[in-house]
């Protein structure tokens, strides 16, 4: 008994401050914003306006929102079949052993992530920028005559235009965490696979890829959680504009809910996406520690 | 301590309190928020506050200066949690509206209403301040949207004024295009420039009932055929090539800076586009003389008068919990020497009559020169309008220059969001 209270004391002592800490700052906001989705409030003077699922129902029909989590869906997918497996293909090369420059292109391929998100997006603003940027000038010397594109300015390409830009800034992050996911696979393993003369590819594919395997499924999880919550770069490259063209829940939701104050609105935004995060990490969790082996 | 000493010093704070009772010397504090972070600015609102608590030493004044985007939300926060500032900048208009519906707004309208203040300024301007019907703070700044044009680039296709005819702007545009100029410059990623044409053209189509209709929810409100066919006209523009490449994704500076370098003949723009111009052009100087503005031009058949203004600027706000020292505090910064000496600081078009004299700046009198001769004043529609609908307003307007949607539903649009902000 007097065991069992003070190991009791011990778990309080322990847990306490964090489950105090977690408890303000993510579940009492969450409910917050769960009671505030359920009614129009412009974030001034009380909340009376009860509308009940309103907000959810104008959110749910409108375009705009629409096109914000098709484009969310459109930056999980080029992150996938682009983004990662670049990250795999330079890790694969510069973690080799051998590799001469592996500390000059590690530093270089990482370098993008180090910049802040305001930052990266001002940068490629100034690249695409119709009348000074570099895409301008490189049309000017190579395509004289030819009409640089606008690529920012037009609905139908800006997507793609930021996509390069996000591209740029995270795959050295994901490089480098499969690098170290690389490293910690040990050189026996790999001379074994020598020795019983398997090539290069099949060292690769047989042995690496899968012993990389709790890695990559970590690099896609932050790549896909990422793509949902992207906003700054976004942000920073025209708002998600023009005509919403760029638009992500997180843009949308800052835009149609803080910034015309419309907190409740706002809310209910922020609850489908809390609830969109929520389900896939459970669910991709769930299945990650599944094929591991790891839960019962 | 005995009893008698304690005695004499409970009388003495008694009588200490008494002569408290005079509001003339008691103690108090304003909070006073402000965006002027440029140097002129600054110095200018440090000189005023010097010189209201050398005339009153009981009242000190705390500064706040932020910068624009960074007022916005920090103001948006304290206002959220029901704090605002005792005397704080303000544009006026909807969203002055919506925080006096929230109560956390002083009224005011006891200092101006008949008073000496009251009449230093035109009714129409105390109104962009005012909320049905009670006055919540006061401007010191009011200007026009006019076109600012470059005079040596007109002279090169054979203008040597601005057209006084729409159709003629569009015969101007053809040949400005022609000789490889840019025509207009738009900042159509920030949206509301192009915006600001949409309403001068709505306006000068339909007149100011239409305008009036639209900001009250009367009448066809957004859906008047006047607003749907501004929409057309825009439609037409791009089609003629009238804005530079890319303007969709431009933004304000980016406008400016195609004027300040004599890329673009012409922008449409509010007061500060000079100073603008200058800050975002290469050479830090703008195109100097060259520079000019007009109003914009009426429209063949159409109600509205070239006199008839969409404009707007600045001024401040009294938050609720104002002691009567912030509303004197805004007397003073509104009288007729402080505004005239911020018009020679700052280039601002004062609101205050006889503060003109302060006007040093040449493209600021073309300014005050258009104000004064207007007979019907409209606030900005994006600054008169609550935030929602204002944003749907931009977000339209943006959406008819890329012919993602047609005018006609885009004004539906517009209508839809004003009658669910109801």
């Amino acid at each position: 008994m007097k065991n069992k209270s003070s190991q009791f004391l011990l778990l309080a002592f322990l847990l306490g401050p964090a489950l105090i800490l977690f408890t303000f700052f993510v579940v009492i906001p969450v409910f917050q914003a769960a009671f505030f989705s359920l009614f129009k409030w412009n974030g001034l003077g009380p909340i009376v306006d009860f509308r009940g699922i309103n907000n959810f129902k104008l959110l749910f029909a409108d375009e705009v929102f629409h096109k914000a989590l098709t484009n969310n869906l459109i930056i999980v997918i080029v992150s996938l079949i682009i983004e990662i497996p670049l990250a795999l293909y330079a890790a694969l090369i510069i973690g080799r052993k051998n590799f001469k420059f592996a500390i000059l292109f590690r530093t270089f391929f990482f370098l993008p992530y180090v910049l802040s998100e305001v930052i990266t997006g001002l940068l490629w603003q100034f690249i695409y920028h119709p009348q000074y940027g570099l895409v301008k000038m490189f049309f000017a010397f190579f395509a004289p005559g030819v009409d640089a594109p606008t690529l920012l300015g037009n609905p139908k390409t800006v997507l793609g235009a930021i996509m390069v830009a996000i591209i740029w800034k995270y795959f050295g992050f994901h490089m480098s965490i499969l690098i170290a996911g690389l490293q910690d696979i040990s050189e026996e393993v790999r001379e074994a696979a020598k020795i019983d003369g398997a090539s290069e590819g099949q060292t690769t594919r047989r042995i690496i890829l899968p012993l990389l395997r709790p890695t990559l499924m970590i690099s896609i999880f932050f790549s896909i959680i990422g793509s949902f919550q992207v906003f700054d770069v976004i942000w920073a490259m025209g708002k998600g504009d023009p005509v919403n063209s760029a638009e992500t829940m997180v843009t949308y939701m800052y835009k149609f809910g803080m910034q015309r104050f419309n907190i409740g609105y706002g809310s209910a935004v922020a609850v489908t996406i809390f609830l969109i995060c929520l389900t896939f990490s459970v669910f991709y969790n769930r299945q990650t520690l599944k094929s591991e082996g790891m839960t019962k | 301590m005995n009893l008698r000493k304690i005695g004499f010093v409970i009388v003495l704070a008694i009588l200490t309190l008494a002569s408290c009772k005079n509001p003339a010397n008691k103690p108090v504090t304003v909070n006073f928020w402000h965006i002027g972070t440029a140097a002129t600015d600054k110095a200018y609102y440090q000189g005023v506050v010097d010189a209201y608590t050398k005339l009153h030493p009981n009242v000190t004044i705390q500064l706040t200066i932020l910068e624009n985007e960074a007022f916005k939300s920090k103001l948006a926060t304290v206002m959220q949690s029901g704090t605002p500032p005792d005397v704080f900048h303000s544009w006026g208009g909807g969203m002055l509206a919506e925080y006096a519906k929230a109560g956390l707004l002083r009224d005011i309208t006891k200092f101006t209403k008949d008073t000496d203040w009251g009449k230093s300024m035109a009714a129409g301007v105390w109104n962009v301040y005012a909320y049905d019907g009670k006055q919540y703070g006061a401007p010191f700044d009011m200007g026009a949207i006019t076109f600012w044009y470059n005079k040596d680039i007109l002279a090169k296709v054979g203008y040597t004024a601005f057209p006084t005819d729409f159709d003629d702007l569009v015969v101007l545009v053809g040949k400005l295009k022609a000789a490889g100029i840019v025509p207009i410059a738009l900042g159509g990623g920030d949206k509301w420039p192009a915006m600001h044409m949409w309403t001068y053209i709505a306006e000068r189509i339909g007149g100011k009932e239409v305008l009036q209709n639209a900001v009250q929810g009367k009448g066809n409100g957004f859906n008047d055929p006047a607003f749907i066919k501004a929409g057309d006209i825009l439609v037409q523009l791009v089609k003629a090539g009238a804005f530079q490449d890319g303007f969709l994704g431009a933004t304000y500076n980016d406008e400016a800076a195609l004027v300040g370098n004599g890329k673009a003949a012409m922008e449409l723009m509010g007061q500060w586009a000079p100073n603008v111009e200058k800050d975002s052009s290469v050479s830090k100087t703008g195109i100097g003389a060259a520079l000019s503005a007009a109003p914009f031009p009426s429209i063949k058949d159409g109600l509205g008068k070239v006199t008839d203004v969409v404009g707007g600027g600045n001024g401040m706000a009294i938050g609720k919990n104002a002691p009567d020292a912030a509303v004197d505090f805004l007397k003073f910064l509104t009288n007729q020497e402080n505004n005239a000496a911020y018009a020679a600081a700052a280039g601002i078009i004062p609101t205050v009559k006889g503060a003109e004299t302060g006007i040093k700046d040449d493209n600021a009198k073309l300014v005050k020169g258009i104000v004064d001769k207007t007979e019907f004043f409209q606030l900005y529609l994006d600054q008169f309008l609550a935030p929602a609908p204002a944003g749907a307003v931009n977000d339209n307007v943006q959406a008819i220059l890329a012919g993602t949607k047609s005018p006609t539903d885009a004004c539906k649009a517009i209508q839809a969001a004003v009658d669910s902000n109801k």
